[in-house]
Order: C-alpha cells, then sequence, then structure tokens
C-alpha cells in the first residue's frame, strides 16, 4: 500500500509586520489558523490534530508556548506536536504534518508556524551570552557575509548581483498584501546607495524583523474532493541535516541542501527542475543566497547561478519566478518564514496567489533552511495530484 | 581529569506582551479594582477570561463582572516562597472560584499557616497598594467571612485601556562547557591553541566540542595548532554591535590555523580593514588578561595560494 | 504500507543529580553508541533521526544543534527535532516508517536539570499573562492536583508514600536510576506533598531505535511490538480542569487499544506521586499490572528523556521476555496537561 497523497486545502497568514501591539501570541497565531479554516471551509470539529513549529522559545520567552496555545488552536482533546528544527522549521512543522496524513493516521491536519519577535529582540534571542565563549563580532549578517564572499570568489560573479535579488524580491512583496515590507519608493538605485554593514551585505539586501503566523490544513484523498477551491498537491518532500560546524563542510552549497533537493526530485518524478520546476519560494535572508541556493537546488551548474539572476530569469515575469511573495528578503518572522515558503508555493500552484501569481504554475518548490546553513526542508507541490 | 570550568548564566530580558481586548479588559480591570470574566457561548462564566473557550474553541470576548469574594477550589501550603512568587512569607497556593465565575484563577492566599486552610473556605480579593494593570495587582487573596460581594455590572469598556503588559523573567543557570572545551579554554590561558583530533577521520578540530561532527565519536588527542593560520574568508563590519567596543569598520574573518581542519572566527587588526584578503596570513596579538586573542594580525608572509585552503572555506 | 513497528533496542545514561563534567554531546554520545551497537546499525543505517530536547532547560538557543554533533551526521541524514519529551520524537518516527519512506529510526531525548532551577524554569511554560508572572513552580502546581484527590477520597498521604516507597525499592534493580532504596519521605516540600513525593532532579539521556516489519525481527531476538500509539492534549488552565482526572490520558489510551486486552505492565511517568494515582484511575489499571518496575520517574526524571525513558523501559521488558503486553505513558506539561500512550507487544512464546 502506498502512501496517502497530501493535499494543501487552506491557506491563511496575518499581515506581517515589525510588532503586531494588537493581538496576544494566541491572537497571532489563531489569526493565521482562522484564515486556513476559511480557505478549506472547515471548522475547528473538523481537524484531526495540530502541529506547531517556532524558532528558539527564548523569542517569546515562553517555554513550550504550544501548551499554552492548546486552547487557541482548537487542540483541547486533540494530538498536538511542536517542532524545532531552527530556521527551517516552518518547514519541516508542515512536513510532520504531512507525514501524519501521508502515514493514514489522520485524515485532516492543522499545521502552524509563527514567531512573534516584538515580545523580546532577535538579536538578544539569537546571542545569548554563553560563559567562556567568544561574543559573536559581527551580528546577524556577519555569521553569512563571509560565505557570501566565498562565493563570490569561488562564482565570480559581479558584485552588483546581491542588489537585483533584493530590488526584485522587494518589488514583489508590493504585490503581496501579507508581505512586512511594502517599499513603493524603491529603486535599484536606492538598494545600491543603501548602507553597506557587513560588506559585501548591504542594508537593503537583508531580512528584516517581523512578527507573523502563517497556518495550512492539509488532509488526505477524500478531503481533497470535498475541498471548495482548487488544492495544492504534494509530490515530494523531504528534511536534510548535516553538522554546524565541521571539517570539510561547504558553507556555500551544503550538501545537505543537495540530498535533500535530489530526494525531492526522486519522490516527485522531476528529471530537470530547471524545465520541470516552474516557480521557487526559497529561503532568501541576505540577498546573494539566491544565487547560491539556485546552484544548490539544481537550477544551475555550479558558478551559474548568479547569471540566472542577472538575466532576469527570477524576476515575477521571469523564465523561473523567484520568491514571487517578495520572499524572506521582505518578511521575516523567523519560525514560521519557512512555512510561508511552503505556502507560498502551494498558493500558486492552486491559482490564488493573487497580484503575484504566476501564470499557468503547475509545479513549484518550497524551500527551508537554518543552522548553520545545516538544516533543510522542501516540498514540490503541484496542481495535479501525484500519479 | 582536571575540573571542568563553570560560570554563572543569568538569561534574563524584560519581555514585552502585547495582550489583546480580552486580556486587556481584565487587566485594565484589575488596575481600576474590578474583576472581569468571560461569558462563553453556553452561558459558563471563565476567570481569569481567555481568549478563547477552551470546549468548543470559539472566540469569546462577552466580558462580565464578577465578585472579588469566592471559594477555594484547592490548596497548596508554600512554606519557602521562591523569588518572583506573590508574598514572600510561607502562604498557600489557591485555586480561587470568585462568586459568579464557574472556573477557578490561581494565586496565592495570605493565611497564618496550613491549619487555617480548607477546600471549600472562603477568600477575598486583597488589593495591591499600587494597581497597574498586571495579574500582581491582586497582591492575594486573604480569609473572608462576609457575604458575597456583590459585583456592579461592569461593561468591561474602559478609556484608558492598556494594550500590553511588561515581564521581567530572570533564570539563573551555572554554565559548564563540559570536558573538551574546557581543556580548549585552559590552554588558550597559556596562549596556546589546542584541538582535538578525530581517532577515525583523523581532521583536527578547533575548538573541540567533544565529539567529531562527522564520524560521531569521541574526540581526545590533543593536538596544538597554529598559532600562524590564513584568513580564508572575510567580512568588512560597518555598524557597530551592542556591547561591543571595537571601533568601525574592522574585518571579521575566517581563519584556518596551521594544522586546524577548520576555520575559527576572528577580527583581523594591524593592517587597514580595506587591504585584508583572502589568503593572508596572519598571528594572533594578545592583550594582558585576556581569554581570546584580541585579533590577528599580518605576519608578513607571502598570501596563502588559493587552492591552499579552498577546502576549507 | 507496513503498520508493523518495533522498538528494537534501548539504552540509557545513569542519571545523575548533575554531569557537569560533560557537556551535553558528551553526555549523549555513549548512549547513542550503547544503542546502535545493540542493533548492529551504524548512523548511515538509519532512515530516520528524531530528538527531544528543550533550550530553556539547557538555558541557550538552538541547543540542540550541538547534540546532533554526537550522530555524525555525514553524509547528511534525514533528521527532525521536536522542543518536547522524547516520546513525542518517537511518535515523529513512527509516522515517518508508516509511510514507507524509513525502515528505521534512531530517537534520542536528553535534558541536563543541573545548570538550572528545574522548578523556576517550568514556570516560564506556563500562560504568561496570568500565570507566569506568579512563578508558581512545578512542585506547588503538583500539590494543587494532590489536594485536590485528596478532598475528593482518592488518596491520601499514606497511600502516596506507599506509591514513593514501592518505587524506590523497585529501582533498586535499576542500575541506571537516580534515588533508589530506602529513601526518607521528608518533609513537606509544598503540602501536602513531601520530598519523597517529588522525582529527583538531575541529568540524563536515552535513545531508542524503531525498526518495521522484517527489519525489526533482523534487529532483536523479541521486537515490542508498537499495537497502538496516541497522544492528547488538554486545556492549559488549571482552573478550567478536573485535576482529579487525566480525559487526554484516557482517550490516547482508547485509541491506542489499551483497553482492548489487560496489559501485564505499566511504565507511567508520573514524576509526583499523586499523579500516579491520576494515571492508574484514567488507564484503568488494577493491582494485577506491575506498574513502573523501573522505579518511573520518581526514581529518574531527567527532563525531556524521562518519557521517552518510559517507551524504552516497557519495551526492555518485552525484549528479555519479563512482559508480554505492556503500557508506555508520557506527559507534558503542568499536571498531566498532555499524555502520550503506547501500546507495546511481543511475540507469542
Amino acid at each position: 500500500m502506498s502512501k496517502e497523497p497530501v493535499a494543501v486545502v487552506g491557506i491563511g497568514q496575518t499581515k506581517h509586520v515589525a510588532a503586531r501591539r494588537d493581538v496576544s501570541i494566541a491572537g497571532l497565531v489563531r489569526e493565521a489558523a482562522g484564515r486556513a479554516l476559511g480557505d478549506a471551509e472547515l471548522t475547528w470539529a473538523d481537524i484531526d490534530a495540530v502541529v506547531i513549529g517556532k524558532a528558539p522559545d527564548f523569542f517569546e520567552g515562553v517555554m513550550m508556548p504550544e501548551l499554552y496555545l492548546a486552547d487557541a488552536l482548537g487542540a483541547v482533546g486533540k494530538p498536538m506536536l511542536r517542532v524545532h528544527t531552527a530556521g527551517s522549521v516552518g518547514g519541516s512543522t508542515a512536513l510532520v504534518a504531512a507525514n501524519l496524513v501521508a502515514a493514514r493516521v489522520h485524515g485532516t491536519v492543522l499545521t502552524v508556524a509563527f514567531e512573534k519577535q516584538s515580545e523580546s529582540n532577535a538579536m538578544w534571542g539569537l546571542s545569548l551570552p554563553i560563559p567562556f565563549q567568544q561574543p559573536l563580532l559581527a551580528g546577524a549578517g556577519g555569521f553569512f557575509a563571509p560565505h557570501v564572499r566565498a562565493y563570490m570568489r569561488r562564482t565570480g560573479a559581479p558584485d552588483t548581483v546581491g542588489s537585483l535579488v533584493a530590488y526584485k524580491d522587494r518589488r514583489n512583496a508590493l504585490k503581496n498584501p501579507y508581505a512586512h515590507l511594502h517599499e513603493h519608493d524603491i529603486t535599484l538605485e536606492k538598494v545600491q546607495a543603501s548602507p553597506m554593514l557587513w560588506d559585501p551585505i548591504r542594508y537593503s539586501e537583508t531580512c528584516p524583523s517581523s512578527d507573523g503566523a502563517c497556518a495550512m490544513v492539509l488532509t488526505d484523498r477524500s478531503g481533497a474532493a470535498r475541498a471548495p477551491r482548487p488544492p495544492a498537491w504534494m509530490l515530494g518532500g523531504a528534511m536534510r541535516s548535516e553538522p554546524t560546524l565541521f571539517a570539510g563542510k561547504d558553507a556555500v552549497s551544503p550538501q545537505a541542501g543537495k540530498d535533500c533537493a535530489a530526494d525531492v526530485y526522486r519522490q516527485a518524478g522531476i528529471a530537470d527542475p530547471r524545465r520541470d520546476i516552474d516557480a521557487v519560494e526559497m529561503y532568501v535572508p541576505f540577498s546573494w543566497y539566491e544565487p547560491m541556493w539556485l546552484e544548490n537546488l539544481g537550477f544551475a551548474a555550479e558558478g551559474e547561478g548568479w547569471k540566472l539572476t542577472e538575466s532576469g530569469v527570477t524576476e515575477l515575469d521571469g523564465d523561473l519566478p523567484v520568491n514571487m511573495s517578495g520572499g524572506v528578503l521582505s518578511t521575516n518572522p523567523i519560525g514560521a518564514s519557512g512555512m510561508i515558503r511552503f505556502a507560498e508555493a502551494a498558493l500558486q500552484v492552486r491559482g490564488q496567489a493573487g497580484e503575484h501569481q504566476v501564470e499557468g504554475a503547475r509545479r513549484v518548490l518550497g524551500h527551508a533552511y537554518g543552522g548553520g546553513s545545516q538544516f533543510f526542508s522542501m516540498w514540490l507541490v503541484g496542481s495535479e495530484p501525484p500519479d | 581529569m582536571p575540573e571542568v570550568l563553570k560560570a554563572p548564566l543569568a538569561v534574563e530580558f524584560p519581555f514585552t506582551r502585547s495582550v489583546g481586548p480580552v486580556q486587556s479588559a481584565f487587566l485594565t480591570g484589575l488596575r481600576e479594582r474590578v474583576v472581569l470574566g468571560v461569558k462563553t457561548v453556553d452561558g459558563r462564566v471563565l476567570v481569569p477570561p481567555v481568549e478563547y473557550d477552551p470546549v468548543t474553541a470559539e472566540e469569546i470576548h462577552d466580558l462580565v463582572e464578577v465578585a472579588p469574594t469566592g471559594t477555594v477550589t484547592t490548596w497548596a501550603w508554600n512554606d519557602e516562597p521562591r523569588r518572583g512568587q506573590p508574598l514572600d512569607t510561607p502562604f498557600a497556593w489557591v485555586l480561587v472560584r470568585l462568586d459568579g465565575a464557574d472556573t477557578a484563577l490561581l494565586h496565592a492566599l495570605d493565611a497564618p499557616g496550613p491549619d487555617a486552610v480548607h477546600t471549600g473556605m472562603r477568600v477575598r480579593v486583597r488589593w495591591a497598594e499600587a494597581c497597574e494593570g498586571a495579574i500582581t495587582d491582586i497582591a492575594c487573596f486573604e480569609p473572608y467571612d462576609g457575604e458575597p460581594a456583590q459585583p456592579a455590572g461592569h461593561s468591561g469598556q474602559f478609556t484608558d485601556a492598556i494594550s500590553g503588559i511588561v515581564a521581567p523573567a530572570r533564570l539563573d543557570y551555572t554554565y559548564s562547557p563540559g570536558r573538551a572545551q574546557t581543556a580548549y579554554i585552559r590552554a588558550l590561558s597559556e596562549r596556546r591553541t589546542v584541538g582535538e583530533r578525530c581517532p577515525s577521520c583523523r581532521k583536527v578540530y578547533v575548538p573541540p566540542r567533544g565529539a567529531c561532527p562527522t564520524c560521531g565519536v569521541a574526540t581526545s588527542e590533543q593536538v596544538e595548532v597554529g598559532p600562524r593560520g590564513t584568513v580564508t574568508t572575510y567580512c568588512i563590519v560597518n555598524i557597530k554591535a551592542k556591547n561591543l567596543d571595537i571601533e568601525v569598520p574592522y574585518v571579521y574573518a575566517h581563519i584556518a590555523l596551521d594544522g586546524a581542519g577548520l576555520a575559527l572566527h576572528g577580527r583581523i587588526g594591524g593592517i587597514p580593514y580595506d587591504q585584508v584578503r583572502m589568503g593572508l596570513r596572519v598571528e594572533p596579538a594578545w592583550t594582558e588578561g585576556a581569554r581570546y586573542p584580541d585579533h590577528y594580525r599580518p605576519t608578513g608572509e607571502p598570501d596563502a595560494e588559493y587552492d591552499t585552503y579552498k577546502e576549507l572555506l | 504500507m507496513t503498520c508493523d513497528i518495533a522498538l528494537v533496542a534501548f539504552a540509557q545514561t545513569d542519571h545523575r543529580r548533575t554531569s557537569e563534567d560533560l557537556s551535553e554531546v558528551e553526555m549523549l554520545m555513549p548512549v547513542l553508541h550503547d544503542v546502535l551497537a545493540q542493533t548492529g546499525l551504524k548512523t548511515a543505517d538509519v532512515g530516520f533521526t528524531c530528538s527531544g530536547s528543550s533550550d530553556y532547560l539547557a538555558g541557550r538557543a538552538f541547543s540542540f544543534t550541538l547534540a546532533l554533533d554526537g550522530v555524525g551526521a555525514w553524509p547528511p541524514i534525514s533528521e527532525s527535532h521536536v522542543e518536547m519529551d522524547g516520546a513525542w520524537a518517537l511518535y515523529e518516527a513512527w509516522t515517518k516508517l508508516l509511510t514507507g519512506e524509513a525502515d528505521t529510526a534512531l530517537v534520542y531525548a536528553y535534558g541536563k536539570s543541573s545548570p538550572g532551577s528545574v522548578r523556576d524554569v517550568l514556570t516560564r511554560q506556563l500562560d504568561p499573562y496570568y500565570v507566569a508572572p506568579l512563578w508558581p513552580d512545578s512542585v506547588a502546581l503538583a500539590a494543587l492536583q494532590a489536594q485536590a484527590l485528596i478532598d475528593a477520597g482518592d488518596t491520601d498521604e499514606p497511600a502516596l508514600a506507599a506509591v514513593a516507597s514501592r518505587s524506590r525499592t523497585d529501582a533498586t534493580s535499576n542500575s541506571h536510576a537516580q534515588l533508589r532504596g530506602s529513601v526518607p519521605q521528608g518533609d513537606y516540600l509544598v503540602r501536602p506533598l513531601r520530598t519523597g513525593d517529588c522525582p529527583p532532579i538531575g541529568d540524563g539521556a536515552a535513545a531508542v531505535v524503531l525498526a518495521a516489519g522484517e527489519r525489526a525481527r533482523e534487529l532483536c531476538a523479541r521486537p515490542a511490538w508498537i499495537r497502538g500509539i496516541d497522544h492528547r492534549i488538554e486545556a492549559h488552565g488549571l482552573g478550567v480542569r478536573d485535576l482529579t482526572d487525566s480525559p487526554s490520558t484516557r482517550l490516547a489510551a482508547e485509541k491506542a487499544g489499551a483497553f482492548e486486552r489487560p496489559v501485564d505492565t505499566a511504565e507511567l511517568h508520573a514524576p509526583f506521586t499523586s499523579q500516579e494515582v491520576v494515571l492508574r484511575k484514567a488507564l484503568r489499571l488494577d493491582d494485577s499490572v506491575r506498574v513502573n518496575p523501573s522505579g518511573g520517574a520518581l526514581a529518574a526524571n531527567p527532563i525531556m528523556a524521562a518519557g521517552l525513558i518510559r517507551m524504552g523501559e516497557a519495551a526492555a521488558r518485552i525484549h528479555r521476555g519479563d512482559s508480554d503486553r505492556a503500557l508506555a505513558h508520557a506527559t507534558s506539561g503542568p499536571c498531566l496537561q498532555q499524555n502520550l500512550v503506547a501500546v507495546l507487544e511481543g511475540d507469542p512464546r
């Protein structure tokens, strides 16, 4: 007996902003979950289990907050799981929920991911002082900027590529009502004139810090048959991890990312991702990660990713649109960011992406990563059920 | 084996919590010395008022005033109050069902001793001297043998309702980095960098973390590396990080010490920031009393060829 | 798709008040080596890896990423982590095996309570608006539950003392246990609970290997087959719950098939003596059932691993032939808010 096909029949997000001062943590999470249920035209009673994810508990200062959130998510009397796989958690959470359906443990599962960063301060949460350890000398961008330089050295990419990505993603965000940053007066010149924070990364090439939540309703074949709107079908999904730091690690193009993508493509019968996949929502917290992941995910040969970006292939009207929603560069509630990628991929194949819809998108990849470029989660969704 | 290092670690933050409308009404009510509950669709009154019905998951917001008097439904005597708890003298933890409510609220009861407390006893709210819109506006409960107080029928509407609370939280830990890192840190105090070799793949880990992360086995053979090394990659930091007393711009680099299997991180000094390059040969520069090198400075050797360090990038 | 999945190996540390001489990975790694050696598997042979731990216990964000160093995740592995007790990591691994995407799984969990004050740390699990600001500690909440049981006539202090005594006596045959033999019931910690009613605070780690179908039979002479496993959560607020009952445990047990036939053994994750009373009632366990032969959480309670250890202890009894059908239970949250029940069986002898 093969796996049960998994369909996405409901998607909900909050309007992502720097600080949602009008709601509690429960109110934030509930808003996304309620919208996902509304999209699926289901009620709380229709949900068999809840799978929730977020990044470190220190961000909100609530240990295992799923315990407190059980009531708000209608989980009382139901199974509830809490996933934490660092930055990839939003994607991993969706995959854990999908497995419950694929394994036929449950028929319909609600999955939610969130971060309410305004309750504390992301840099505090990310860099709690540890005795005896040298303090991180450079902030979050400083952690990633040397890898970007290594990529530029390795590929000979011109230093303008990063700003092209930021300019594209911030314009895409203008077409997404849920995106955090809506910079209506954005120009390429403004991106390029923004301060160089961690050379080679400019201010406009970094992600914001957001309050936000994202939710999806996943269901089986019979659930999908009752869905009021077209479902997105999961064609493949995988997680891969490698150690944080190790001798021989390729921080520019980690093996775990390559293996994860290969597993997803195998499950989905993708022979040539560049040809067979219509668009990508990828986790790009710093603009240079777009060309880096294009190579890591097999959309371009090694050293060639930046050429796709530079030639406009990843633009919304390009041949392989990337981050149609505006991406992490425009919206970053850390624990939810991975699930937003997965959900935006599903919106595309359902034809529900509104102004940032890619016409005729039939197979779209959602991608998330976290930790020291070590945890990867991805899914490929399609407009047609798997064979 | 020499004793491992230990040090106190305080995890402390004043969390800024927005509360949403229902919790705002309750907490603002406490500030005004009014206790509010929330009515469910089937008519139960929940105190403290929650935003979502625990039974039906419905969103609820129909506020109703209840009495500041009530009945203990269970209790526990706390002889040794802990930091942050409502009273600093021995007290009873209680769940109290206020008159007019169907559920119970957790708080403290000020009573002379455990013999003075029982389930079913009548209590009333003792208000804090200064109320600010927090659960601690209820200082505690106290024994009460009068008639149930009559709620005045407050609507739950306030003109200057609070929108959030600040919830300071401090937890104290004693941190120990374990065997391998203790050895590394002790060697640093002699200005030596000592890694550990994996018995399986033979790579040298600096700093050692107790396990070879690719082989999953313990490392133990100590190997001194450096002091010289090669800048494998870097960035130029132009924004001042909080709590760091370093003038910007400066260079933050990955440095592969000679003999190490991977790069560690450090600041580059002794050279203008815009002249730092991949392949630059460097050595540590120490300051008195510091645990780590203050920075790494050029040795004057010719740059390393890219091919010699590209595997360490 | 096969539905026959079993626990085929179990390992744990000796649980100690402190293991400050070891980092988390240094504490965990020998357990991983032990459990893999029991099956002859290497990391690269394992189809899926899942772990449970808590940043708040460690006092550091992303603490689980360093524990991964002990696994040897190279080449990269299919891996996940829950910020929950390892019993829920086992549940996630079980669903993964059910999909057929893997036929073996490594599940581990670890917790070091020694660095912090665990009674204070656990207050951070509570409603952050109404309850956490009062810092009610885990013993206080359990004591409220115990008093409710006494008021309801479900137990009394001598009965609680008997649970404590039986657990620590049973633990004499468990070399990993932290509290063994004759342990005084002691003074009230938070009345009505005495020190003897409370679990020891300590550090420890545990790991199990799951395998599906024939693979399980290859790896273990007598696999502990998971006949059912389910978990349920209750409302968070203590004041809206009946603290003398555990409907979530009962429902999980029903869904796991626990009531279809009697079990001979039950490993209950009851950190406080009074919670065993609640669980016995919810699970309808009578005196014919051997409860917590390992000594249970009253003998060793490494937070985040203690639930997984219940799964492992129950399975180990089946492996050894001491049990044919065992129930294993794990809990999370204040006063048994969330509960997981698994029913394990050995092949007929």
